[in-house]
């Protein structure tokens, strides 16, 4: 379908899915094949080992968002799918970011500043740089790089958003 | 409990399913497998002369009977030879179970000799697909794929299966039961919304039924026909639909979409409710979007939306916003659905008389026609010479191109599993297997590929496979010595410049049937033509027809390629002129 850029939505998807090889490259292809955005996915074994969860932030029309959790719905290996946004419920998302930053001179002092404010950690020391971990949720991530790149951002690595419903609602196999 | 090989488990499980039938073509990685089926006696093995032909053979015996088609096929070349076969049947939902065999457990991913990545390959083309990594696992793999390829929208399912897991040994038991946690097809509408597809219908002055492959797949061609009978609402089809309403019914409207009737699109067009079941709202079926159907999605026109019933919830609100969707069983929802119409109060005769009366005199002023020839056969004539012929009995299997078109406006469709098309991948090369599968699936049926002249030669190597079992299959050879269909787009919207469409060089298709020892015959007089089908039809072996007919015939009526449904061309543009307007029509250019 084609649709004008106003009404595009980003959502977190929760999923349950078998934990087999393979799996990953039908969601992969999924969303590659059907040319649907895919901002951050992140993957691991549940409490059941034969089960993975899956978190995917993913944006688009509202009739497109629908077409993704049916598509998604419709794979063998995909046993639950929940949009999370969709469903209005409150849930909690975190996300992890690795950043090597310059820390020479004036950037040292700034890094580890900024750091303590994002309630970092300096996990990698050497004379010229830190390694910086800093969670938090899209918005804290964000502002955190912001602040970081004038000290000079060598690398940055992120884990993908994990998110979860508040209270004591869980997704379920069944 | 009893220790079996790999390749025992392999039969025995084909046999729990109910298989007598396969097609297949050995080699090394499947050996052991061909070399025990000599223990199966009742298993009839048919070995055809391309994995492609295989595949489509499976897809013809599947589409013709409702049973799953069984194709076995060695590793590498032999697996990438099924994908487009495999593709075929994903888009036209068919039951399919292909097995390929692959190098040993312990060389996947060594580039060893005969290895295809045929889960990889195949992922995007299957409705799911298995890599069996331990004979133990042989069995349940067996029983879930064809769970899965028969159940909710069918597809293919494709095995693959490495040589040590097939000369493995392991304890064979059938699993009675399948449960796979992420796959449950649901089959029951919600009766709320059941009910209020049903008031919808009530209130509508305009309706139209718009039904596809689903009807046929799910076998509910008889409530479809009680809904259009108690509610007096007119039926169009798609390509895939047709045969799911009878083709010579007083309500039956024709084929909609690009190739549709006249009256069947302006139906679409004018209608104020569409009623849509085992339908998917395909660009070929919609034209632009944006002017298909444009009142009954229009409140402020008195549109009353659309009713969506099927099987896939992703088939819904893909391309169209459907009003009121139920997921399900399309037999179980219409006879639901009937339910709730025959409690209702409703005048449907008087309610949708005007209406009924309107679409009358548009297919009175433009009914399928086309113009005979005493000087060249036309393709059209043979149709429905053929269908005048064989009394609207004959199985039907066609091609890809104008010889689609004209068996699907031509022969009138009686009932469902008649009429056996490639219709969502358009695979030219499909009708000729498929033909062969349908007829050893319907012994006793007549059974005509209308074939053209370049696509029956896309798996003409099967004519070996006829011989070898004696398959009275019929092929109907519409020869234009074009690529007849690409050749009409170009006629209309490249100038006539035809390029790379002329196939007239061309074996003699006569002495290749003749090769083959089989029947071959050539007609090229219009006067020929009835006289010689009379006579083919009581013929008992297989034969090939060469019907020589008018190279530059086109199919009308014809939508242009993402040009709304209004701008339906009923015949050639009579000037220069108008050919310049038509192709302003064609925003998009969408393959043929
Ligand atoms: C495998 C494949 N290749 C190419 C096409 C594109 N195509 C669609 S119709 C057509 C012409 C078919 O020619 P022929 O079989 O002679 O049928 P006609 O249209 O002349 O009846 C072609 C090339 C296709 N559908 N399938
Ligand atoms: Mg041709």
């Amino acid at each position: 379908m084609v649709h004008e850029d106003h009404g595009i939505q980003r959502h977190t998807i929760a999923l349950l899915v078998e934990n087999k090889p393979g799996v990953m490259a039908r969601i992969a292809g999924l969303f590659s094949s059907k040319d649907y955005n895919i901002h951050s996915l992140s993957v691991g074994e549940t409490m059941d080992p034969s089960v993975s969860r899956m978190t995917i932030v993913t944006s688009g029309h509202p009739l497109v968002l629908e077409q993704i959790v049916k598509q998604l719905r419709r794979l063998i290996d995909v046993i639950k799918v929940v949009d999370l946004t969709a469903t209005g419920e409150k849930f909690v998302d975190r996300e992890m970011v690795l950043l090597k930053v310059n820390a020479k001179g004036e950037a040292r002092a700034e890094a580890m500043r900024i750091t303590d404010i994002f309630r970092g950690k300096i996990v990698d020391v050497s004379p010229e740089t830190f390694v910086i971990e800093i969670t938090g949720d899209e918005g804290k991530i964000q502002a955190a790089i912001e602040l970081l790149k004038p000290c000079g951002i060598r690398e940055l690595v992120r884990t993908g958003k994990v998110a979860v419903m508040r209270g004591p609602k869980s997704l379920k196999l069944a | 409990m009893a220790k079996l090989k790999g390749y025992q488990i392999f039969w025995e499980c084909l046999l729990k399913e109910g298989v007598d039938l396969v097609f297949g073509y050995p080699g090394g990685a499947v050996i052991n497998i061909y070399d025990e089926l000599v223990n199966y006696p009742q298993i009839r093995h048919v070995l055809t002369r391309h994995e492609q032909g295989a595949v489509h053979a499976a897809d013809g015996y599947a589409r013709s009977t409702g049973r799953p088609g069984v194709a076995i096929v060695t590793s590498g070349p032999g697996a990438t030879n099924t994908v487009t076969g495999i593709a075929t049947a994903y888009m036209d939902s068919s039951p399919v179970v292909v097995f390929t065999g692959q190098v040993p457990t312990i060389l996947i991913g060594n580039d060893a000799f005969q290895e295809a990545d045929i889960v990889g390959i195949t992922r995007p083309c299957t409705k799911h697909n298995f890599l069996v990594k331990s004979t133990k696992d042989l069995a349940r793999t067996i029983r879930e794929a064809f769970y899965i390829a028969t159940t909710g929208r069918p597809g293919p399912v494709l095995v693959d299966i490495p040589k040590d897991v097939i000369v493995g040994e392991a304890e064979f038991e059938y699993p009675e039961k399948v449960h796979i946690r992420g796959y449950h097809p649901s089959t029951r509408g919600h009766p709320q919304q059941i009910r209020k597809a049903a008031q919808l219908m009530a209130r509508a002055k305009r309706p139209i039924i718009y039904a596809g492959g689903g009807v046929i797949i799910a076998g509910a061609h008889q409530e479809l026909r009680q809904l259009a009978e108690l509610t007096h609402t007119p039926v169009t089809l798609t390509l895939m639909g047709l045969g799911g309403f009878p083709g010579d019914h007083p309500l039956f409207l024709g084929m909609l979409g690009m190739h549709g009737t006249y009256v069947a699109n302006m139906a679409i067009s004018h209608c104020d409710l569409i009623v849509a079941i085992g339908a998917r709202f395909d660009d070929r079926v919609t034209g632009k979007l944006d002017a298909f159907a444009t009142r009954a999605r229009d409140e402020r026109e008195g549109g009353l939306g659309i009713i969506h019933i099927d099987v896939d919830p992703t088939s819904i609100s893909k391309n169209v916003k459907v009003n009121v969707p139920i997921v399900g069983d399309a037999g179980n929802i219409l006879s639901q659905m009937l339910e709730f119409l025959k409690e209702m109060d409703v005048d449907w005769e008087g309610q949708h008389r005007d209406w009924l009366a309107r679409l009358k005199e548009w297919d009175s002023q433009h009914p399928l026609q086309y113009t005979y020839s005493e000087k060249v056969i036309k393709p059209q004539y043979v149709i429905e010479k053929l269908y005048e012929v064989t009394q609207g009995e004959a199985v039907i299997t066609t091609e890809v191109g104008q010889n689609q078109m004209w068996a699907a406006l031509f022969y009138r469709y009686k009932r469902p599993r008649q009429f056996i098309t490639s219709g969502g991948l358009g695979t030219m090369g499909f009708g000729f297997p498929a033909a062969i599968g349908a007829q050893l699936g319907n012994p006793e049926a007549l059974v005509i590929d209308i074939a053209g002249d370049g696509s029956f030669q896309m798996n003409i190597q099967e004519l070996a496979t006829v011989a070898q079992y004696d398959i009275p299959v019929k092929v109907l050879i519409l020869n234009n010595g074009f690529l007849g269909m690409v050749r009409q787009w170009q006629e209309l919207f490249f100038d006539r410049k035809y390029s790379q469409t002329d196939i007239s060089v061309q074996p003699d298709f006569v002495k290749v049937a003749e090769a083959y020892g089989i029947k071959g015959y050539r007609i090229e007089d219009p006067k020929d033509v009835e006289p010689f089908l009379k006579s083919l039809v009581k013929m008992k072996e297989a034969v090939i027809v060469d019907v020589v007919v008018d190279r530059e015939e086109c199919v009308f009526p014809m939508v242009p390629a993402g040009a709304a449904v209004s701008n339906m061309l009923l015949d050639r543009p009579a000037t220069e002129k108008n050919g310049e307007e038509l192709k302003r029509l064609l925003p998009l250019n969408f393959p043929s």
